[in-house]
């Protein structure tokens, strides 16, 4: 089963949700949808599904158009965020109920569907819940068996909305590793949606990091992590202190700034700013220094200093271990050592506060 | 209002039950003076001359046919209203579409809008000088002053009920539960049979019951449209008014008696369903 997305695009009246998206997945792959509410994933499932239409744009699987099929004939599996699990049926009912719409010459026979369903109830570690109705369920338990009612019609593709966006933290964390495991033995080829990069990161082979309906960034979870593509996902993945410099011959400079740590980059001299995150800057005690340090606060662990930057008037905020932090107080002066960052042109990136309003776009309309 | 749930201890003030009661005692006398005691006389009237009167009032020509036309009525309007209101819901809470609005505000007319004027207008339409009066009359179809019109304005007045007990279940549901079923391979018929109905049914029951309930005691809009016609077009209600008028005090209030005892029916199902729900 392999999947192609080409100039998908999808507006709901004036709002564009998605602008043009490109991508491929491979048989057997696990590939999660990362990114914040309004960048169009939900959406961008959902087509896949065929749950939703495009309007415009290509998507084939194994060469052939799905846009040509119906959601009922693409045999997909999908699992909602809330589940959607028909509370007038048992678990069991649940379960078989793909196989008993089947067209009376493809059904399997009773004791046939009866046997898939207990052979999933086992496999999803959940048999002693067969006879219960939604309702009595927890929700790590409603999500086994909607993930179990997805399964019964053995899918080639595998589609998850949030797979864990109703569940706790506890709960979360422990389904996501016992999700993995049957993902990998079911070894069928899975998409997921998540807004949380921890789980993105953790569960999928390789993570779309999606944005105002664009793709951002395709690859996998440390590649992201470590070369963000675009402004958009190094704000995206965690807190970035964000500098203007000058390039000059591939090296950022800038005044009270020490980048000796940080390599030549390829791109044309000028203005440009550098994306630093906050664990990864080295504050250096000096009395003619840039910054001054507002407040110093520990979370146990690290120290978090916040900083004054007199150049620019911004309040950037740093974290330094606690051990090997030099000795600063309330109104030391200092400048900054950036061990690691990534460069982009000045001009480049939404800011931050896009991302805000794309949201109160879509809940607006909804 | 949790802690009001809490049996107070033994140690905490009493307050004085003057008022609750008093008001309690109210409310218990202004229902039985204005609801219980009319019920409980309808019958003590239609008893009163005995057993056997009741049963010849009952089995007069002019009442059974009454009785009979009712259900007649009542078996057409509520099936058709169920349709109605199931074809309805199901378009307002899962489409989006030109007209939406409108059709939801336009649902809600019968509600508003007095019967007699329901009856009037299909005078003006269906009547012999009416806007299709003529053409009806050239193919001999009669509409007024026969069954067919009582039917249509029995349904024009009881179409409401059910979309309003189904609607807003169906908007709180949402349509996740059927596009999972999307997804599973069901047809429409297998979703709607086996997704979405399961899910209305109590609310799909009680709207019929209340349709019910009207579609036998509607008066004023069938008055118009009936004619009035002994032995032909009078429902029970209006059989019971001509039998008033005629001063056959017993036979109407036996043919009341058949009425009440309906809606006390439609009452206790009414209240299972409720529970149900």
């Amino acid at each position: 089963m392999t999947i192609t997305i080409a100039h998908l695009t999808r507006r709901f009246g004036e709002t564009e949700v998605l602008r043009g998206i490109d991508l491929s997945v491979e048989k057997g792959e696990l590939v999660a949808l990362l990114g914040p509410s309004g960048s169009g994933k939900t959406t961008l499932l959902k087509i896949i599904a065929g749950l939703d239409w495009p309007d415009a744009g290509v998507l084939e699987v194994n060469g052939e158009d799905w846009l040509q099929k119906k959601a009922q004939d693409r045999r997909i599996g999908f699992v909602f965020q809330n589940y959607a699990l028909f509370p007038h049926m048992t678990v069991r009912d649940n379960i078989a109920f793909g196989l008993t719409v089947r067209p009376r010459d493809t059904r399997p026979a009773p004791a046939a569907i009866a046997g898939k369903v207990t052979e999933l109830l086992q496999f999803l570690q959940i048999p002693q819940l067969a006879d219960r109705f939604p309702a009595e369920l927890s929700g790590g338990q409603r999500q086994r068996v909607a993930l179990g009612r997805a399964m019964a019609i053995a899918p080639e593709l595998l589609l998850l909305d949030e797979p864990f966006g109703a569940l706790d933290a506890q709960v979360r964390r422990d389904l996501r590793r016992w999700l993995r495991e049957v993902l990998q033995q079911a070894g069928s080829t899975t998409i997921f949606v998540t807004h949380d990069q921890e789980e993105a990161f953790e569960l999928a082979d390789r993570v779309v990091v999606m944005g105002a309906g664009r793709i951002e960034q395709v690859g996998r979870p440390e590649e992201i992590h470590d070369h963000p593509a675009t402004p958009f996902v190094a704000r995206f993945l965690g807190m970035t202190v964000e500098l203007p410099v000058t390039l000059h011959a591939g090296r950022a400079g800038a005044p009270g700034l020490d980048t000796a740590s940080l390599p030549r980059v390829a791109m044309a001299d000028g203005p440009a700013m550098l994306f630093l995150r906050p664990t990864d800057i080295t504050p250096v005690p000096d009395p003619q220094g840039r910054f001054t340090v507002a407040d110093v606060t520990s979370t146990g662990a690290l120290l978090r200093l916040r900083l004054k930057d007199d150049l620019t008037s911004a309040e950037p905020e740093i974290e330094i271990a606690r051990r090997l932090a030099p000795p600063l107080r309330a109104g030391a002066r200092i400048h900054l050592r950036p061990e690691a960052g990534r460069l982009f042109p000045a001009t480049a990136g939404i800011p931050p506060a896009v991302a805000p309003a794309i949201k109160a776009l879509k809940e607006s309309s909804l | 209002m949790s802690h009001l749930d809490v049996a107070p201890g033994a140690l905490a003030p009493r307050e004085s039950r003057t008022v609750p009661r008093l008001l309690i005692g109210l409310a218990l006398v202004m229902t039985a003076l204005f609801v219980v005691v009319p019920l409980v006389y309808i019958f003590h009237r239609a008893f009163a001359a005995g057993w056997g009167v009741f049963v010849r009032n009952i089995l007069e020509p002019g009442t059974l046919h009454a009785i009979w036309l009712t259900a007649l009525v009542a078996l057409i309007t509520v099936p058709l209203n169920i349709g109605f209101g199931v074809a309805a819901a199901w378009a307002l809470s899962r489409f989006e579409f030109r007209g939406r609005k409108t059709l939801l505000t336009l649902i809600e007319i019968p509600f508003s809008i007095s019967p007699i004027i329901a009856g009037i207008c299909y005078l003006l339409l269906y009547g012999r000088t009416g806007l299709l009066g003529p053409w009806l009359n050239e193919m001999d179809i009669k509409i007024l002053f026969a069954v067919p019109g009582i039917v249509l304005v029995t349904m024009f007045v009881t179409s409401p009920f059910v979309v309003r007990e189904v609607l807003p279940l169906m908007q709180a549901q949402g349509s996740e539960q059927e596009q999972a079923a999307v997804t599973l391979g069901a047809s429409g018929w297998q979703i709607f049979r086996r997704v979405t109905l399961p899910n209305i049914r109590w609310a799909l029951l009680y709207g019929a019951v209340l349709c019910s309930a009207r579609a036998v005691g509607e008066f004023g809009g069938v008055s118009v449209v009936s004619g009035s016609i002994r032995g032909q077009t009078l429902t029970l209600p209006l059989q019971i008014e001509l039998l008033f008028n005629d001063l056959n005090t017993v036979g109407a209030f036996a043919a009341a008696s058949v009425l009440t005892l309906l809606a006390l029916v439609v009452l206790v199902l009414k209240t299972v369903m409720e529970a149900r729900r």
